[in-house]
C-alpha cells in the first residue's frame, strides 16, 4: 500500500484558485460525463477520475430567499447550472428572481475574495 | 441478522429544566438540574447511571463534560451530535446499548441557555467553505430557501404556513410552561417581520433557554421502577446531505426514510399513532414532515393543515405542547419532542392532555433539512 499522492493542491484549492485567475471550472468524470459541484475528491457517485471544464454559465434559478437586514436586503439563491449541479449564490443586480429564471454565471470581486454570482439572462428586469 | 429491539427499554424518567428563560444559570447547570430530576423521577440514583449520551450546542465533548459535572463514572457513552435530531439517535444507541448490556441506566441530555446569554441562536456547527461567499443566515437562508421551492412546486402559501403557527400557539396556551402564550391571529401572522423570504419571525422557531433529561433502563427492569414506563418501541435514521446545497430535492427531506424504519421496527402503522411530535424549527418543517413521514401526499402539506387539522380539537394532534414555534427552543429541541410524548403518554399534560395517548412518533431534524430521526414511544398497552 502507499500513500496517495498530494503533491498537488486539492479540489478546493484548485477551484479558489481559478477563481482567483478569473476562470468559473467545475469538476467532470471523464468515464460518466457527470458533473461535480461542489469541488471534491470523488463523485458523489463514486468516481474518482474527475477533471476540471468550464461550464457554459447557464443555469436556472432552483430556490431563492431574500435576507432581511437592517445592513440592507440581499437574495441568496441556489442556481441548477445547464450542466446539472446546484450551487448557491445570489443575483446581485436584483431584489429577488422568479424560481425558474435563466440566469448567467459571472465572476464578481467581493470584498472578501472573487466569487461566482449569476444576473438574469438578457436583462436584469425582475 | 437483526435484534428486535421493539419494546425492549423504557424511558422510566423524564425532566425538565429552565424551560423559556432561566436567568443566572449556565448551560450545564440547566442540563444538571434537568439531569438529577430525571432520575429522582425514576426513583434511581445518580450512581445507578451507567450510561450517558450527550449532545449540546456549546460543549465539543458533551458527555465528558457531563460525566464529570454531575460525578458520573459510566461504562458506556456516545456524544453523537447530529444537531437537534440526536436525541431521537440516543433512543435507538441507548436502547441497543441497553440491550447489548453495555450499560444498565441510561441518561440522555440536554441543555442550554442561548436566550438569556445572548438571545441568539447558539451554534456550533461549521461554515460550509462553497456557501461562506454568500454569506448565508444559517438555518433560518435554508430553510427560507425549502419554503421558497414548496410554494413554487405546489402552490404552498404563506397562509397555509401561518396556520402551523397558529395551531402551535393553540396548543402553547393549554400548556403553562410554554414560552410563548396569548392569542395570536393570522393576521399577525402575516404582517409579521420579514427575516428571510418567505419566512418571518412568525415563522421561525423561539430563542429560549432550556434543558431536558431522560433515563432509560431495560423493560424488565422499567416495571419495578416508581414511574409509568414509556416504552422504546422503533427508531430509524436518514441523512443524505450536510448543506442546503446538497439536498437532492428541496421539498422532500430524508424522512421519507427515517419514518417507515421507525414505524417498520415499532410494527405500527402511522394511523394508529395518537401523537405526532414534529421538529418544527420553522412553519415550512411541519408541512414538510407531515408529507414526508405519509400524513398527507406531497405537496399538500400546505392545504392538510388549514382548518384547525393540526390544532387543539383537530383530528391529528400534533406538537402538543406548543412546539419549538410557541413553547420551547433551546437551540437544539429534540429531547423537548420526547418529553411531550413522555408527559402525553403517562396522562400528565394537564388542560392539553389529549384522550386515550398510547402511541407517539417523534420526528427529529438537524442541521439545513439534513439529518432525519425518527422514534416511536408507546405505553404498556402497546407491547
Amino acid at each position: 500500500m502507499s500513500d496517495i499522492d498530494t503533491s498537488r493542491q486539492g479540489p478546493q484549492a484548485t477551484y479558489q484558485a481559478f477563481l482567483a485567475q478569473g476562470r468559473f471550472m467545475i469538476q467532470r468524470s471523464r468515464e460518466t460525463g457527470e458533473h461535480v459541484f461542489w469541488p471534491r475528491v470523488a463523485a458523489p457517485g463514486g468516481a474518482g477520475d474527475l477533471e476540471w471544464v468550464a461550464p457554459s454559465g447557464n443555469g436556472t434559478v432552483y430556490a431563492i430567499t431574500v435576507n432581511r437586514a437592517r445592513s440592507g436586503d440581499r437574495n441568496i439563491a441556489l442556481i441548477e447550472l445547464a450542466e446539472g449541479v446546484r450551487m448557491m449564490s445570489t443575483l446581485p443586480r436584483v431584489e429577488t428572481a422568479p424560481i425558474g429564471a435563466p440566469v448567467t454565471a459571472r465572476i464578481e470581486e467581493a470584498a472578501d475574495g472573487p466569487r461566482v454570482v449569476f444576473d438574469l439572462t438578457g436583462g436584469d428586469a425582475a | 441478522m437483526s435484534v428486535d429491539l421493539r419494546g425492549r427499554a423504557a424511558i422510566v424518567g423524564m425532566a425538565t429544566a429552565g424551560t423559556g428563560e432561566a436567568p443566572g444559570f449556565s448551560a450545564m447547570e440547566l442540563l444538571g438540574q434537568a439531569a438529577l430530576a430525571a432520575v429522582a423521577d425514576a426513583g434511581l440514583t445518580m450512581g445507578d447511571i451507567d450510561g450517558v449520551f450527550a449532545a449540546t450546542s456549546s460543549h465539543a465533548f458533551p458527555t465528558m463534560s457531563v460525566v464529570e459535572y454531575l460525578g458520573l463514572r459510566p461504562r458506556h457513552f456516545d456524544g453523537t451530535n447530529v444537531g437537534g435530531s440526536s436525541f431521537e439517535l440516543h433512543l435507538l444507541q441507548a436502547t441497543l446499548a441497553l440491550e447489548a448490556g453495555l450499560c444498565d441506566a441510561a441518561l440522555i441530555c440536554y441543555g442550554s441557555n442561548q436566550r438569556t446569554a445572548g438571545g441568539r441562536l447558539v451554534s456550533m456547527s461549521e461554515p460550509q467553505w462553497h456557501e461562506t461567499p454568500y454569506h448565508p443566515r444559517h438555518p433560518i437562508t435554508a430553510y427560507g430557501l425549502a419554503a421558497s421551492r414548496h410554494m413554487h412546486e405546489y402552490g404552498t402559501t404563506r397562509e397555509n404556513l401561518a396556520d402551523v403557527a397558529l395551531a402551535a400557539r393553540d396548543w402553547a396556551n393549554l400548556n403553562p410552561d410554554a414560552f410563548a402564550r396569548g392569542p395570536l391571529t393570522k393576521e399577525e401572522v402575516l404582517a409579521s417581520r420579514m427575516i428571510s423570504d418567505p419566512l418571518t419571525k412568525a415563522d421561525c422557531c423561539l430563542v429560549t433557554d432550556g434543558a431536558a433529561a431522560c433515563v432509560l433502563v431495560r423493560a424488565d427492569r422499567a416495571r419495578d421502577l416508581a414511574a409509568k414506563p414509556v416504552y422504546f418501541l422503533g427508531g430509524g435514521a436518514a441523512n443524505w446531505h450536510r448543506s442546503i446545497v446538497a439536498m437532492p430535492d428541496l421539498t422532500t427531506t430524508a424522512a421519507v426514510e427515517s419514518g417507515p424504519r421507525a414505524l417498520e421496527m415499532a410494527k405500527v402503522g402511522r394511523e394508529e399513532l395518537d401523537l405526532v411530535m414534529l421538529y418544527d424549527a420553522f412553519t415550512i418543517n411541519t408541512v414538510l414532515f407531515l408529507e414526508d413521514l405519509g400524513f398527507c401526499p406531497k405537496g399538500e402539506g400546505g392545504r392538510f393543515v388549514g382548518d384547525g387539522r393540526i390544532a387543539p380539537g383537530g383530528e391529528l394532534a400534533v406538537n402538543t405542547n406548543g412546539g419549538g414555534l410557541s413553547c420551547v427552543h433551546p437551540g437544539m429541541y429534540g429531547l423537548f419532542l420526547i418529553a411531550e410524548a413522555v408527559a402525553q403518554i403517562r396522562g400528565q399534560a394537564g388542560e392539553r392532555q389529549i384522550a386515550d395517548c398510547d402511541l407517539a412518533l417523534c420526528h427529529g431534524n438537524g442541521g439545513t433539512l439534513s439529518s432525519q430521526c425518527t422514534a416511536i414511544l408507546g405505553s404498556e398497552a402497546t407491547l
